[in-house]
């Protein structure tokens, strides 16, 4: 799955998103979730998108699909995603899809799985709309679903079941890209590797891309080609999968790789050890609503290798061994885990 | 097995739950009983009995109620029969109350649905409209309308309609602000469903539980203000009566027949009290659901 | 450190049962069925399971604190008190002061219009008579074991004000207020980020280690309990299917459900050219369980024997497990 020549499926030029906060003062600040962030993703490729909360990647996700107004550029099969209106929007849709972080929620309590999964065809008829029925079978059962599960409410199902469900209204017709908002957050343990090889086979059936937003790194290496690591609405660090994972370069990968829990310690590992104090977590009127930021890197309240400079400018994304990092300090012959003072 | 849907109504068909929940409780049940009962009879039995409601029978005034002569309620001022009297302000007061409801019911829920989903200034222009609505007062309203068109029972319902929509289009306004936050909302966005089409098929369909609880809410509330109405001389034209009507005469002869009185006036506490039993069963149902 | 004396809480067929619509057996089920477990002084036990394992009502019928509806069976014993038939008065003593809850969502276990002085001090003042000034300096002195920065201005601010981790970090403190002899802890890392959950699990250790408080580590996460755990009890459908010191579970699991679980993860040191090994099937549906083992659905070394239910027997001096293999289901390869 090598990054093609031809143009890519999705191209994305600093996207801003905002939300207006309405403060008990006049002059409503905002909450800017996402500060211009910028990534391609070519065809039949996977993209994996990690941040822990705030990091502004499910308002990404929402902004792509124009759930909610975002600033910038987002070229997808040559059009700007941010600027389409009506029907050419409409349009588009066919193509991109999402499936939720919470399996039960996306589905509407109301409606069986028949008539939610075959939704999308009522949109977008494939002549004929009579073989609708067809294609809803045929599409559950390539989630691993079985016939019986059509007349049932979406109450009836397990989470796992769910979020098959999720998984064949999204690509009953064929999109190109599949936008996945935290789809295993919610679901047990040994479910979790049942989805994840599924959504491993719908791409190589269907050719399918995917954008795939998850805060637990283990599952994004496993489906992921390319990572993008986001920290308060900003790109930190973007890089292929073995570099990302084999020797990442900006001290919040580090950090979140330290923290992942090791579920099958060797008898000769350490325990995992925390992350220095320096990388406690942010004082809670940071973490709640921030305005938008003058200068400085985002991270350097919380950054074991912060110098004055993080503080007074904030670093772009350039290109350091083969990533896209955004610290100044990247590069340097500093040892990974290298504490202040 | 349920996840975190904050759902209004349990899943699956709202109808089906709806029943299964009011079968289990018991007081429901007769509520319900008993008002298909008076319904029942209100269709029958005036059109059994030799009596019909509005000829005088001067030579029979003041009965009180006795078993033989078929004159089980006795017979009023005109001696006309009180039972069928009363059956037929009981089909006044029920078709007056069902009728404005559900009328109520569709206006409510479409405006309250709008609101709810578009937001911005079709909600503000909306929801404008409603409080305007709430600051009219009604008696005065009905009055003038009587004054300009004269007595007309259609009035009536034009009245009652005007002001029994507003709580509810408040209400599922609300819900429907929750129902939109919701994950499967932004499904069908992502799919393109429009605006219209998202109303009818998602949004609706989640309130119906809500709705259901409070049409039923709804219906005694009509009906008493119907029996405010005809109390106050301004509601049905005589010789037809409804049980507000009927209450009025009655009261004009509490002393001498008291009769006269009690009997429409439990008729309608009664149909009031099974509608209101029914509603608070059906809340009761959809909140043990949500929690 | 650990004197020979008994353990400190010894539980015995240990039974959640919540009857049927009808009042009986059919369509009730056991949110808890039969378990056994010992909790030694100083100790951390983790218990792993998914939904429907049963380990949240396990926690709240030690403290009593079940659901009204469920009929609780069995034997639990503090300190070799019974707990199960103890006096209401009795156990709201006890909780709080010996045995104190960490729950798992922070933001619903706080109360939100109650700052969280008055909400860390509560317990200490009911239970140990501390004065006003006594108790707050109390919390203050526990905000600064649980890492919270500038704890006299935390004192005074409301949950809300509070990130995620912090609110944890409360709550922790709140149960370590009255220096109880055991920590019950419901998935306290599960709703945090994280970074902020190896904090949280770094934090833990140390109170361990200064405090020697036993606790009981109820989580669906297999890592965090590789950080803190001395020994692990996995957990399906109501019954306890093993049990063993945490290293030997990790290296070694017995049971299949285990031996699939510990598979199923994604880890950072994987090939990635073959599927994840998975666990097939749908997670139990307590109220149709088949009679025998309840994993056998989903089993791949299901064998005829599996339509009665296993014993829970001891296959090592510190490993006990409730599967009719001998012998590892790991050596002789599981398989999805």
């Amino acid at each position: 799955m090598n990054p093609s020549p031809e143009a890519p499926l999705l191209e994305v030029h600093d996207l801003e998103v905002r939300y207006p906060l309405h403060g008990g003062r006049r002059g409503a600040s905002t909450l800017t979730a996402v500060a211009g962030v910028s990534f391609r993703l070519d065809q039949g490729e996977s993209l994996g998108v990690v941040g822990e909360s705030g990091s502004g990647k499910s308002s990404l996700a929402r902004a792509l699909l124009r759930l909610t107004p975002a600033a910038g550029r987002a070229l997808f099969l040559g059009h700007d995603l941010l600027r389409l209106q009506g029907e050419a929007l409409r349009a588009t849709r066919e193509h991109l899809q999402i499936i939720f972080q919470d399996p039960h929620g996306a589905l509407d309590p109301h409606l069986r799985i028949a008539d939610i999964v075959a939704e999308p065809l009522r949109e977008f008829p494939p002549p004929p709309p009579a073989r609708q029925d067809e294609a809803v079978r045929r599409m559950l059962a390539r989630v691993g679903l079985g016939a019986e599960l059509l007349g049932r409410y979406p109450h009836q199902l397990s989470g796992g079941q769910a979020q098959r469900v999720g998984i064949a209204r999204a690509l009953i017709l064929h999109p190109r890209l599949l936008i996945c908002d935290e789809p295993m957050a919610a679901l047990d343990v040994s479910i979790r590797a049942q989805i994840t090889n599924l959504l491993r086979d719908m791409r190589r059936e269907l050719g399918l891309s995917l954008l795939y937003i998850a805060h637990d790194l283990a599952s994004v290496r496993y489906l992921c080609e390319r990572v993008m690591v986001l920290y308060r609405g900003r790109v930190m660090e973007l890089a292929g999968r073995e570099a990302l994972f084999g020797h990442a370069q900006h001290p919040y990968t580090r950090a979140l790789l330290a923290a992942e829990p090791i579920a099958q310690p060797l008898p000769a590992a350490p325990a995992p050890s925390a992350p220095p104090a320096s990388t406690a977590p942010p004082a809670p009127g940071d973490a709640v609503a921030s305005p938008a930021h003058a200068a400085g890197c985002v991270f350097h309240a919380r950054c074991p290798l912060r110098v004055a400079r993080c503080r007074a400018e904030t670093p772009t994304l350039r290109a350091v061994a083969g990533h896209q990092v955004a610290c100044h300090r990247a590069g340097e012959a500093v040892e990974a885990g290298d504490s202040r003072g | 097995m349920n996840g975190a849907a904050a759902a209004v109504s349990p899943g699956g068909s709202a109808w089906r739950a709806a029943w299964r929940q009011l079968r289990a409780r018991r007081s429901a049940l007769l509520a319900l009983g008993v008002l298909a009962a008076i319904a029942l009879a209100a269709l029958l039995v005036p059109c059994f009995s030799p009596y019909d409601y509005a000829t005088p029978v001067w030579t029979r005034i003041f009965t009180p109620p006795t078993l033989q002569a078929g004159r089980i309620f006795g017979t009023d001022a005109l001696g006309r029969d009180l039972l069928v009297r009363v059956m037929w302000g009981c089909r006044i007061s029920l078709l007056v109350g069902v009728a404005a409801s559900l009328v109520s019911v569709v206006i409510g829920v479409l405006w309250g649905a709008t609101a709810g989903y578009l937001g911005g200034r079709v909600d503000g222009l909306l929801m404008r409209t409603v409080d305007v609505l709430y600051c009219v007062p009604f008696i005065p309203l009905v009055i003038v309308l009587e004054v300009l068109f004269g007595r007309n029972f259609l009035l009536v319902f034009v009245a009652i309609g005007t002001v029994s929509w507003l709580d509810l289009a408040r209400i599922v306004r609300g819900q429907t602000l929750s129902i939109r936050a919701q994950d499967y909302i932004a499904a069908a966005q992502a799919l393109g469903v429009r605006p219209a089409t998202m109303i009818r098929r998602h949004v609706v369909p989640n309130l119906i539980g809500l709705v259901m609880v409070y049409a039923t809410l709804t219906v005694p509330s009509v009906i008493l203000f119907e029996a405010l109405l005809s109390f106050l001389g301004l509601g049905v034209q005589a010789p037809l009566a409804s049980l507000g009507s009927l209450v009025a005469d009655g009261a004009g002869e509490m002393q001498a027949n008291p009769y006269l009185l009690v009997i429409p006036a439990a008729f309608l506490a009664a149909i009031i009290l099974c509608f209101n039993r029914l509603g608070d069963a059906l809340r009761d149902a959809f909140e043990s659901h949500r929690g | 450190m650990a004197e020979a004396r008994g353990p400190l809480l010894e539980v015995r067929g240990l039974t959640v049962r919540y009857p049927g619509p009808r009042g009986g057996a059919g369509g009730g089920l056991r949110a808890v069925d039969a378990l056994d477990l010992d909790l030694a002084e100083h100790e951390c036990l983790g218990i792993v399971g998914e939904s429907g394992s049963g380990k949240s009502q396990l926690l709240l019928a030690l403290l009593g604190l079940q659901d009204p509806a469920a009929q609780v069976t069995g034997s639990v014993r503090y300190r070799g008190e019974e707990l199960l038939d103890a006096a209401p008065a009795r156990l709201a003593a006890l909780r709080g002061r010996r045995l104190a809850m960490v729950f798992q969502e922070p933001m619903r276990a706080l109360n939100p219009y109650l700052r969280i002085l008055t909400q860390l001090t509560e317990g200490v003042r009911a239970h140990l008579g501390l004065g006003r000034r006594a108790a707050a300096a109390r919390a203050r002195e526990l905000l600064a074991t649980v890492q919270i920065d500038a704890p006299a201005q935390r004192l005074r601010q409301y949950p809300h004000e509070l990130s995620g981790g912090m609110r944890q970090r409360v709550m922790l403190a709140m149960a370590l207020m009255c220096e109880p002899e055991i920590l019950l802890l419901d998935e306290p890392t599960t709703a945090l980020d994280v970074t902020v959950q190896a904090q949280i699990l770094e934090l833990l250790r140390d109170v361990r280690r200064r405090t020697g408080v036993a606790t009981l580590f109820v989580t669906h996460d297999l890592g965090a309990l590789a950080a803190i755990a001395d020994r692990v009890a996995v957990m399906y459908a109501g019954r306890m299917i093993e049990q063993a010191p945490a290293a030997e579970l990790y290296r070694m699991p017995y049971h299949p459900y285990t031996v699939g679980l510990l598979g199923s993860l994604p880890r950072l040191d994987q090939p990635l050219d073959a599927p994840l090994p998975a666990i097939r099937g749908q997670p139990p549906d307590l109220t149709a369980l088949p009679a025998g083992c309840a994993f056998a659905p989903r089993c791949a070394r299901h064998f005829a024997a599996c339509s009665t239910r296993p014993e829970w027997r001891s296959v090592t001096p510190s490993r006990q497990v409730a599967c009719h293999l001998d012998g590892p289901a790991a050596a002789v390869g599981v398989g999805p």
